[in-house]
């Protein structure tokens, strides 16, 4: 069986069977990094480009390593954050990418949409590490195998997403996934961080953060994003703290084996205490681990790997 | 000249009747329902053809002067002859803004040598744009503009707008209202909604428009001064102007073709030619609209026609220009409403014919004896697909490319020219 997309856009366009999929084949991919020569030929002759117009560390290092374990050859292009909008745009930037004909592009970009029309328009593999905050596939996809790796299975398991749900690109891919899977799914953040048509996403919602931790399996936190300030959504973060927080006293009223994770770059003192950051609960490195497993699948995937590897 | 053997549809005198038209010196000169007589004359044979007033578009932005790479008054006159508009009204938002006579003198003198329709400027209400300090109307009304618009750039101050209403009557002018509260659109490019946070778009959310529409028509009550509001696009204006309306209000609105025909699902594909302001909203607002539009609520149709070059259009969603092209298809827009909807066809007409005209205070828009020679001849059965061949804009952004029309402008006359003529 081969793998029916040469994109990886969405969650939302992938269906329940696809994203077991994934998650099955990752474990066999994280194999290859904990080997001692940590390379294998799959990609040998490929050339993945990474487009990134918006800062990033994790992801970036993420798709590098994984390209380069699968011996695809990659090159990364950054480009300033402010200058795109009076130079060359985006798709033309895409266009010459084109010309020198890459295998897989992979794109961040701080507006949405950008990564579909380049998928729509480009014939080489398009993957989106995230776009303004319609869309971050990869990530969720790294969510869910960690949290599938810890517990077995998705179906059933309660998901907590705490913070600025509505500027939050990790927090729809996540919804899609987890609803997909089965998990159940509460969003605790201001009314103010919640976007518009909620009440359609098939999640719980709660404006209060201390009810939910007893129940919850997984605290997942979200950055703060301290560039919404100005725009009035909260009153600052000796607030903020105190109320969505996750502290020491917070993290003792977990479930026995309930797990803290967090996308990153994480502000410490802010929406997370160093004790519940650095605590055993704690997932954040472990997803970071599994990123590059998951970016491996997925570059194999949409690179016309077959879905039946071992 | 004589146009024979057409179906005559004025919405002025209410009539739909079979009769041949003479126009003579610019003027129709005489109006014949039996058939008549022979003639040396040129004939135009519009059997099988509806004969209507030329179309009036209160809402067009020709970009001249300032931004000539978009459209300018030549190529916009062109789209215009092609869509069957006559008459056509171009908002200030120009370089240098239209705030004062000299600009309006350039557009009209320019008009007068390059254009093939009637253009009647409209003057900004502010100086600048800049919600500040009024414009010269008076002035400007002198040198020929039909009414005063900030179009683009909201009133934000309730005071300056209740002293441009006052100010803009004592001129016998009108002013055009474009209704957006920006504290609450932000950095919004589409509906707000769940397709919004789907797409991972920031939203306009409708009661941003709203607030704004019930605030206008509260000024225009207190001053007893009509206002105009263009581009509605929401249930919540609808109700708004209905309740002024039943109160006395003397509020008058328009609407575009493509709020009556698109929603923001036309957004799914990030396609930046579905960008606009306002933004296409969802199906309850849409279905308002036309429910509106059955009711006589609404006024008028007009385009908001907004050329923007390729490469501005070729940005991102979130920061490629609002607006689309409208003038060609205008008229098909009204044939498909009236094919969708079973509105009257003469009543959808009065909408860009009669009422704008009423509205502005300016002549044509009308088949009578001693009017204006402003026609425009329109093949009902002819079944066509618009695409970007089509255009005769500078800029060639439209939603509606790959739309099925029924309903083409076949010859367009001004002043008893022909202007465009199709075939």
């Amino acid at each position: 069986m081969t793998w029916p997309y040469k994109d990886l856009i969405a969650i939302h366009d992938l269906k329940r069977e696809e994203i077991a999929t994934i998650l099955d084949m990752a474990s066999s991919f994280k194999e290859i990094s904990k080997r001692d020569i940590k390379k294998v030929p799959t990609l040998r002759g490929k050339t993945v480009v990474l487009l990134f117009y918006e800062p990033s560390t994790r992801t970036r290092l993420s798709f590098e390593l994984a390209a380069k374990r699968l011996s695809a050859d990659t090159t990364a292009l950054s480009a300033s954050g402010s200058s795109f909008t009076k130079g060359e745009t985006i798709m033309d930037a895409a266009y010459n990418v084109m010309a020198m004909a890459p295998d897989c592009i992979v794109v961040r970009y701080p507006y949405a949409g950008i990564p579909r029309k380049m998928a729509q328009l480009l014939p080489c593999s398009v993957i989106n590490a995230g776009d303004g905050y319609h869309e971050h596939p990869t990530q969720a996809l790294l969510d869910m195998f960690t949290m599938k790796e810890r517990f077995g299975t998705l179906d059933g398991l309660r998901v907590a997403i705490v913070g600025d749900i509505m500027h939050s690109r990790v927090a729809r891919s996540n919804v899609y996934g987890l609803r997909k899977m089965g998990a159940r799914v509460v969003l605790v953040a201001p009314k103010t961080l919640l976007p518009p048509g909620v009440d359609t996403w098939g999640v719980d919602v709660s404006a209060e953060l201390d009810p939910v931790i007893p129940d919850a399996d997984v605290i997942m936190m979200l950055r703060v994003q301290k560039e919404r300030l100005n725009r009035q959504f909260f009153s600052g973060d000796r607030e903020y703290s105190f109320f969505y927080g996750l502290n020491r006293a917070r993290v003792e009223k977990m479930k026995t084996d309930a797990v803290i994770m967090h996308p990153g770059p994480m502000n410490r003192g802010v929406e997370i205490t160093c004790d519940a950051a650095d605590s055993a609960r704690s997932m954040i490195l472990d997803q970071v681990e599994n990123g590059v497993a998951i970016r491996m699948t997925l570059l194999y995937l949409s690179l016309g790997g077959s879905v039946n590897v071992d | 000249m004589w146009i024979k053997g057409g179906l005559i549809v004025d919405p002025a005198s209410n009539i739909q009747e079979k009769a041949d038209l003479y126009i003579k010196d610019g003027i129709i000169a005489g109006i014949y329902p039996g058939g008549s007589q022979k003639s040396d004359e040129m004939v135009i044979d519009a059997s099988g053809l509806w004969v209507l007033p030329g179309l009036i578009d209160m809402h067009v932005h020709l970009r001249d002067p300032g931004y000539e790479y978009k459209e300018d008054i030549s190529s916009g006159s062109l789209a215009a002859a092609a869509g069957g508009v006559t008459t056509l009204a171009c908002m200030a938002n120009t370089d240098p803004v239209n705030d004062n006579p000299s600009v309006t003198n350039y557009i009209l003198d320019k008009a007068r040598q390059v254009s093939k329709v009637r253009i009647l400027p409209v003057g900004a209400v502010t100086k600048g744009l800049k919600g500040k300090e009024l414009a010269e109307m008076g002035l400007m009304k002198k040198a020929g503009i039909v009414a005063v618009s900030d179009d683009g750039n909201p009133i934000e101050d309730s005071s300056l707008l209740r002293m441009a209403l006052e100010y803009a009557s004592t001129f016998g002018l009108t002013v055009m209202s474009h209704c957006q509260d920006r504290n609450m659109c932000a950095s919004g490019v589409m509906n707000e909604g769940a397709l919004s946070s789907l797409l991972g778009l920031p939203g306009i959310p409708p009661i941003s428009e709203d607030i704004m529409v019930a605030r206008d028509v509260l000024v225009s009550q207190y001053t007893g001064i009509p206002i105009h509001i263009t581009h509605i696009s929401t249930q919540g204006s609808v109700r708004i102007i209905e309740l002024a309306k039943h109160r006395g209000v003397k509020v008058t609105c328009d609407v575009t073709p493509h709020h009556l025909l698109l929603t923001e699902d036309r957004v799914r594909t990030y396609d930046t030619n579905a960008k606009m302001y306002p933004p296409l909203r969802n199906e309850a607002d849409r279905l308002s609209l036309i429910a509106a539009l059955k009711g006589s609520l609404i006024d008028c149709i007009a385009t908001d026609h907004a050329p923007h070059a390729r490469d501005e259009k070729d940005l991102d969603f979130d920061i490629a220009p609002f607006g689309m092209i409208g003038l060609q298809t205008l008229l098909p827009s009204i044939m498909k409403i009236h094919l969708d909807y079973g509105i009257d066809f003469i009543r959808l007409l009065a909408c860009v014919t009669a009422h704008p005209a009423r509205i502005f205070g300016i002549d044509g828009g009308e088949i009578k004896e001693g009017s204006r020679a402003d026609i425009t001849l329109f093949d009902p059965e002819a079944k066509w697909i618009f695409t970007e061949q089509d255009v005769k804009s500078k800029s060639k952004n439209s939603p509606f490319f790959g739309q099925e029309f029924t309903g083409r402008v076949v010859q367009t006359i001004v002043q008893g020219k022909t202007v465009y003529s199709g075939n």
